[in-house]
């Protein structure tokens, strides 16, 4: 008995001891109800005091819809580094870069991206060398869609007149230097092509105004290469701008920050420092010359073009037309009322034309905003994008940062009562979340900062260019306006050439809106 | 079986309260992770510096890869924090707590000459806050006290009776 009693006491008090450890974890628990409840009630007093809490953002329909309507047939005009991207995004790799992505590990992400039931069926490059790349990439199997994508013969066209003239070509997308897009584009637009046209629009007013008028004045689709609006945080920012939460915004400052020999436009020389394949047997540079006063033939002016005037407006032309853009989809503030320029060549000290450091002030007294750019080639300090609003400031890049103005009226009570601070972003989006993240700790605030090459649509990463295309094939099937469309390219194609002029005349330029001049 | 390990009152007090400090510790930062979509190791990963930094980039280079690796060390985290508090299976727990913070030490260890752009957790010189838990935890596997307190203390007890044949 007794010793029945004695064993039952050991049990109870091993019992016991056993579950010593539930207190701890009843506090635990507890401290994590606490904190959590403070976490959600902080994020959603920031939430509602910035009025964010009734916004809806945009839910794409990538991936969840199947291609429809017929296939179209594309043809290339030009095929360099921009055009491999462009049929990258479109479904087109070259053999060798199914090797390179297989060892990087990232073709089968690749294969995933949305069947755009397109075929590139006509090349058309100056360089036999290029040509031929497009002729192969083109012509892989190994693409999204895989064994139902559709097949068809690829043909060479020596001038992109040919390409135009051949009424098996539904659509061209036009990648070649700066100086020929409008001529091109001009004459696509007669041939009754649709057109996806890079940036830089134009070269001279006159092809910008030509441009302009024969696309108003014809059913097909024009859509100009930039590509940072199709991006998910850019369609975010649209929705915080719409809902004031910057307030009145008078500034707008954006940046182009690089410090390479490529980044300079110097690109003749490969890896190893030897000269790029093409010569006059194998490039037509009277075709590549297009309208441009004739120079004898250099590998320099044909992989580094950019450098002169002849072919390009650099920085403006290159970089600034995708700030432009994404000011203009964000504000659609259209064609400054005058611009200014200043800069020189500081750095890259050789044989070129093009300035090295940049700056241009837009002035928009019609919507009480300036807009600058600053750009330079010897500095890779990245300035961000950033829009300045009385009550909050937004910078914008991969990720979106919203940072409370510290003498918000607005804000004023939140800002007193501690609710927002102001030292810090109070709101950051990121791509890959599907909702706001307000109050985000040290670590989330700084892997937001840190760069983003794609964008995430219901939760996949796609490349933002292929959602341009996308949309651009999407407007030929079913009707409907592309972001970058003429009005889009018109008014940033008259900016950028302001631009230009201010720089190379050394004084400030007006746009003549009743005559569409500048002057 | 196991010798058993004698203790006084105030080792065994410091035993346990080591035991549930560091159980709670990893226990918050699985939960933290639990309830934070948006978090992944890749930011972490992509610091990764030493003898591990090949085997860090093979895994943020596949998004797949990645999610399992998230969705482990979530969960190993979550597991191993549970252990540690109750008491249950506990000598695994801090075996393989010791081992997954080893594996986050060898990652980014503080030592001379590897700079990391991640701010870091006070000031440290080869030896770090992740190593000392690792080792501390080393420690509680050498020295257990989940028979004593915790719900490992029922399992002996458990297998002692099919011993004697009362449990059939």
């Amino acid at each position: 008995m007794n010793d029945g009693e004695n064993k039952s006491g050991m049990k109870r008090r091993t019992m016991l001891k056993a579950l010593a450890s539930l207190p701890v974890a009843g506090l635990f628990s507890y401290e994590l109800l606490k904190k959590s409840s403070y976490d959600i009630d902080k994020r959603n007093s920031v939430i509602k005091e910035l009025g964010l809490d009734s916004i809806e953002f945009p839910v794409s329909d990538y991936g969840k819809t199947k291609p429809t309507g017929d296939l179209i047939r594309i043809g290339f005009i030009g095929f360099g580094t921009r055009a491999t991207q462009l049929s990258k995004a479109l479904g087109f790799i070259h053999p060798e870069e199914v090797t390179k992505m297989t060892k990087q590990n990232t073709l089968a992400g690749w294969l995933q991206q949305e069947y755009l039931n397109v075929a590139i069926t006509g090349i058309c490059d100056v360089f036999d060398l290029r040509a031929e790349n497009g002729l192969a990439t083109a012509e892989n199997n190994i693409r999204p869609g895989g064994e139902n994508a559709v097949k068809l013969p690829v043909k060479r066209y020596l001038t992109y007149q040919d390409m135009l003239a051949d009424k098996d070509i539904d659509a061209v997308i036009i990648a070649t230097p700066d100086h020929l897009h409008a001529r091109i584009a001009i004459e696509a637009t007669k041939a009754g092509k649709h057109v996806y046209c890079e940036k830089s629009v134009a070269h001279t007013e006159e092809e910008l105004n030509e441009l302009y008028a024969t696309v108003k004045s014809s059913p097909i689709v024009f859509q100009l290469g930039h590509q940072i609006t199709q991006s998910t945080v850019f369609q975010q920012a649209k929705e915080i701008v719409k809902k004031g939460i910057l307030g009145k915004i008078t500034l707008v400052e954006t940046t182009s920050n690089r410090n390479t020999a490529n980044g300079a436009w110097i690109r003749h020389l490969d890896a190893d420092g030897k000269p790029k394949p093409g010569d006059e047997t194998t490039i037509d540079w009277k075709q590549w010359l297009g309208h441009s006063p004739y120079v004898p033939f250099s590998t320099d002016r044909f992989y580094n073009w950019t450098k002169w005037f002849a072919y390009d407006t650099g920085m403006i032309g290159q970089l600034f037309t995708h700030e432009f853009d994404a000011v203009n989809q964000l504000l659609h503030i259209g064609i400054p009322k005058t611009a200014t320029s200043s800069g020189g060549i500081y750095c890259w000290k050789d044989n070129r034309e093009m300035p090295d450091s940049l700056h241009c002030t837009f002035e928009y007294p019609n919507h009480d905003l300036t807009l600058l750019y600053s750009g330079n080639l010897a500095s890779s300090r990245n300035r961000g994008r950033v829009f300045m609003g009385r009550d909050a400031s937004m910078e914008l890049g991969n990720t979106i940062r919203v940072t409370v103005d510290r003498d918000s009226e607005k804000y004023k009570k939140a800002i007193q009562s501690g609710i927002i601070d102001t030292d810090s972003p109070m709101i950051s989006f990121n791509p890959g979340a599907e909702q706001i993240d307000a109050v985000s700790s040290a670590s989330t605030k700084y892997y937001a900062s840190r760069g983003l090459t794609t964008t995430t649509v219901n939760g996949r990463p796609v490349d933002v260019t292929h959602l341009h295309l996308r949309e651009w094939l999407k407007c030929i099937r079913n009707g409907g306006t592309t972001s970058a469309n003429i009005e889009m390219a018109y008014q940033e194609g008259v900016a950028c050439l302001m631009a230009h002029k201010s720089y190379i005349e050394k004084r400030q330029v007006v746009w003549d809106e009743v005559n569409m001049k500048i002057i | 079986m196991e010798r058993k390990i004698e203790y006084t009152k105030l080792q065994l007090v410091f035993l346990v309260l080591l035991r549930f400090s560091i159980g709670w510790h990893l226990l918050y930062e699985g939960v933290a992770k639990l309830m934070n979509p948006q978090w992944s190791a890749s930011g972490f990963l992509k610091e990764s510096q030493w003898i591990l930094s090949g085997f860090a980039r093979w895994i943020v280079s596949d998004p797949q890869i990645l999610n399992a690796v998230d969705f482990l060390n979530t969960w190993g985290l979550i597991a191993i924090g549970l252990g540690l508090i109750f008491g249950l299976f506990s000598r695994a727990a801090a075996i393989s707590g010791a081992s997954l913070l080893f594996v986050y030490y060898l990652n980014c260890p503080p030592l001379t000459g590897i700079e990391y752009i991640r701010p870091s957790d006070g000031n440290n010189l080869v030896v770090d806050k992740t190593l000392i838990e690792a080792i501390a935890l080393c420690v509680l596997a050498l020295f257990p006290t989940s028979r004593i307190t915790g719900l490992d203390a029922l399992i002996p007890d458990f297998k002692t009776r099919k011993r004697k044949g009362e449990v059939y």
